[in-house]
């Protein structure tokens, strides 16, 4: 079966479409209703409802006339001016500070280690399956567990500086805390980042190496003209998702140095800190600012870089993607590429990494 | 890293090429492997060595997994308490989402690519912005310390990586299987369910243990919305163990505690790697 798809697909492919147009909108939107029902409630009503409790205080105060009101309180934009100043001020843009050097400094850390490791993997014909497996590890540990475990690591008299010979108080206020995070959280995803790039190159089909060889192509030539180019998809895919989730970080600076700690705190924390002291309404418009500032910064990444979350859907309509010229040819440089061995994995048992 | 070598004499350059990934592949297990690995020693040194840094764990002492279980701790339940919470969750998107998913993959319809996308920016969405208004919606109907209060906000992450990992399942599934099914006079629903179904058993497999783990590891979401010892979950409970003393952290039973936390998620990525690879790059590489 598995041979005669790419044959038989482009026949098929009018006769498919007349056969389930018909009627397939309001088909579509019954089979797509409970999916879209669940995200609107767990994800779009609680980002309005965040949106607007950022505009209320909520809680005891005295009214004008010195009486307790309780309840919550209409202050409009008066919870987001105060992030901005005096003493919220300086712990918002620590704490944005510290957000955005995590989010650097990991995903830069990750994505060099993570295409190496898939560069080394790629060439290794033995122990494939060890590799893989030991991958996997980091990734699956909770984070919260690895937190832990780096927290145990870094211990005063732990096995860190036991090793290294030093008496750094790691998990203190400073730059030793900083960098503890980012070990933890380089070693957690960098393999995984690796398995993506790996998945990636093992798209890239035998042939197209034989004819750089044969257009006497060097190593490092080989790897900057015709690796790097063919696996920027995936990689990008994969960058992408980890600067979104580096931004929201919470889990493992929370448990390996601890909240309320200067050098780690970040907009994550300092919104969960402010819910957890009730104070919902400054709470949500923490969470917005950084609800916008991810917003922002996937929107310039994707215009940028042009990350193709959705590609393969863009790929089947040529036409119909929003992205720059350059980029469309090389997704259908990339389409091509992979059509050979898409046909391989058609059959549903998954890729063979 | 092998590809920058510069090219030497044949011969030289022949063994590089056959050591030089191998070496690669020990360091990189080494990488993954030796955090992990001190984990486990630690919670198998005796209470009174536990700042012993000798690479073995001898004396040999499973007091630290009896310390876990103590009564006090709660740990058991929370394992319970975990199960309970990332199997309804991975439950509820499997059925939800495999729907969805079926659809996105094989019909055709005005506004495809939109609905793939908005599903995917829901995942992207920083959990915190969800817990708070969440959390005082929940305060108001009662619903602290509930597994629905942990098991409702989950879904916000686990059904748009259920839905995106089984679009790229049904995606790989030739069409001619339903035509098939339909020409022997099956409906498109039933084609669905006797023919698509069992067949995509193994790309359903894969994204319920994909999801699975991910629930299992949640942990911002069950310490917001918990404060009860009974209802909180096993990650929940781990990061607050108190030591003897109050002031000093219980190393010992924290890494027995990861150890028996993580040992299930090891041994599911040991038997099905090949599968949670394949699911893990089905989405990021098309």
């Amino acid at each position: 079966m598995t041979a005669t798809t790419p044959v038989t697909a482009p026949a098929t492919e009018p006769k498919r479409k007349q056969r389930f147009d018909e009627g397939t909108g309001r088909l579509a939107a019954t089979l797509l209703s409970p999916t879209l029902l669940v995200l609107g409630v767990v994800v779009l009503f609680p980002i309005i409802s965040a949106l607007r409790e950022s505009l209320f205080t909520s809680g005891q105060h005295l009214d004008a006339n010195g009486f307790v009101v309780k309840g919550e309180t209409f202050v409009g934009l008066q919870n987001y001016a105060d992030i901005f100043r005096g003493e919220t001020g300086t712990r918002f843009w620590n704490a944005f500070y510290n957000t955005t050097f995590f989010t650097v400094v990991c995903v830069v850390l990750e994505t060099v280690l993570g295409v190496a490791m898939a560069l080394i993997m790629h060439k290794a014909f033995k122990g494939r399956g060890i590799v893989r497996a030991s991958i996997l590890v980091p990734w699956a540990i909770p984070t919260v567990i690895s937190a832990l475990l780096w927290k145990w690591i870094f211990q005063a008299d732990g096995v860190a500086n036991a090793l290294l010979g030093t008496q750094i108080l790691w998990s203190t206020e400073g730059w030793q805390s900083k960098l503890s995070v980012v070990l933890a959280d380089t070693w957690k995803t960098a393999p995984f980042i690796g398995l993506l790039v790996l998945a990636g190159l093992q798209t890239i089909p035998a042939e197209v190496y034989e004819a750089a060889k044969v257009d006497g192509a060097n190593a490092w030539k080989t790897f900057t003209r015709i690796t790097m180019p063919l696996v920027k998809p995936a990689l990008l895919v994969a960058v992408l998702f980890r600067i979104l989730d580096t931004l929201r970080i919470f889990d493992l600076p929370f448990v390996l140095v601890g909240p309320h700690k200067d050098s780690v705190e970040t907009l994550s924390m300092l919104a969960y800190d402010e819910a957890f002291n009730t104070r919902f309404g400054p709470a949500a418009a923490y969470a917005t600012v950084l609800f916008v500032y991810i917003a922002l910064v996937a929107y310039l990444f994707v215009k940028i870089l042009g990350a193709d979350v959705i590609g393969e859907a863009r790929a089947k309509k040529p036409g119909g993607g929003k992205g720059g010229g350059r980029w469309k040819r090389s997704n259908a440089v990339k389409a091509s590429a992979s059509a050979a061995v898409t046909v391989s994995a058609a059959s549903g048992s998954g890729r063979n990494i | 890293m092998a590809a920058d070598i510069p090219q030497v004499r044949a011969g030289e350059n022949a063994a590089l090429k056959r050591w030089l990934p191998l070496l690669g592949i020990v360091v990189i297990v080494l990488y993954c492997l030796a955090p992990f690995y001190w984990m486990v020693v630690s919670a198998f040194r005796r209470p009174s060595d536990q700042f012993s840094n000798a690479p073995l764990p001898l004396p040999f002492s499973i007091q630290n997994f009896k310390d876990v279980f103590a009564s006090g701790n709660g740990f058991g339940r929370g394992l319970l308490n975990s199960l309970i919470v990332a199997g309804s969750v991975t439950i509820l998107t499997l059925i939800i989402g495999m729907v969805a998913a079926y659809t996105l993959a094989r019909l055709d319809f005005k506004g495809k690519n939109l609905v793939l996308a908005i599903i995917i920016t829901t995942s992207m969405f920083p959990g915190i912005s969800l817990v708070v208004p969440l959390l005082k919606l929940f305060v108001d109907i009662k619903w602290i310390n509930t597994y629905q209060a942990m098991i409702v906000p989950s879904l916000s992450f686990a059904l748009p990586l259920a839905v995106w990992n089984l679009t790229a399942f049904f995606r790989q599934m030739p069409q001619e299987l339903e035509q098939a099914a339909m020409v022997d006079g099956c409906t498109p629903a039933q084609a669905f369910r006797k023919v698509i179904i069992p067949l995509a058993a193994p790309g359903v497999f894969t994204t319920a243990i994909i999801t699975f783990i991910a629930a299992w590891n949640e942990f911002m979401i069950a310490l917001s919305m918990t404060n009860k010892k009974s209802i909180q979950t096993a990650n929940v409970i781990v990061s607050q163990f108190t030591g003897a003393t109050g002031r000093d952290q219980p190393f010992g039973s924290q890494m027995a505690a990861g150890v028996v936390v993580t040992i299930p998620l090891v041994i599911a990525v040991l038997l099905f790697q090949r599968r949670i690879v394949a699911g893990l790059t089905a989405g990021g590489v098309k």
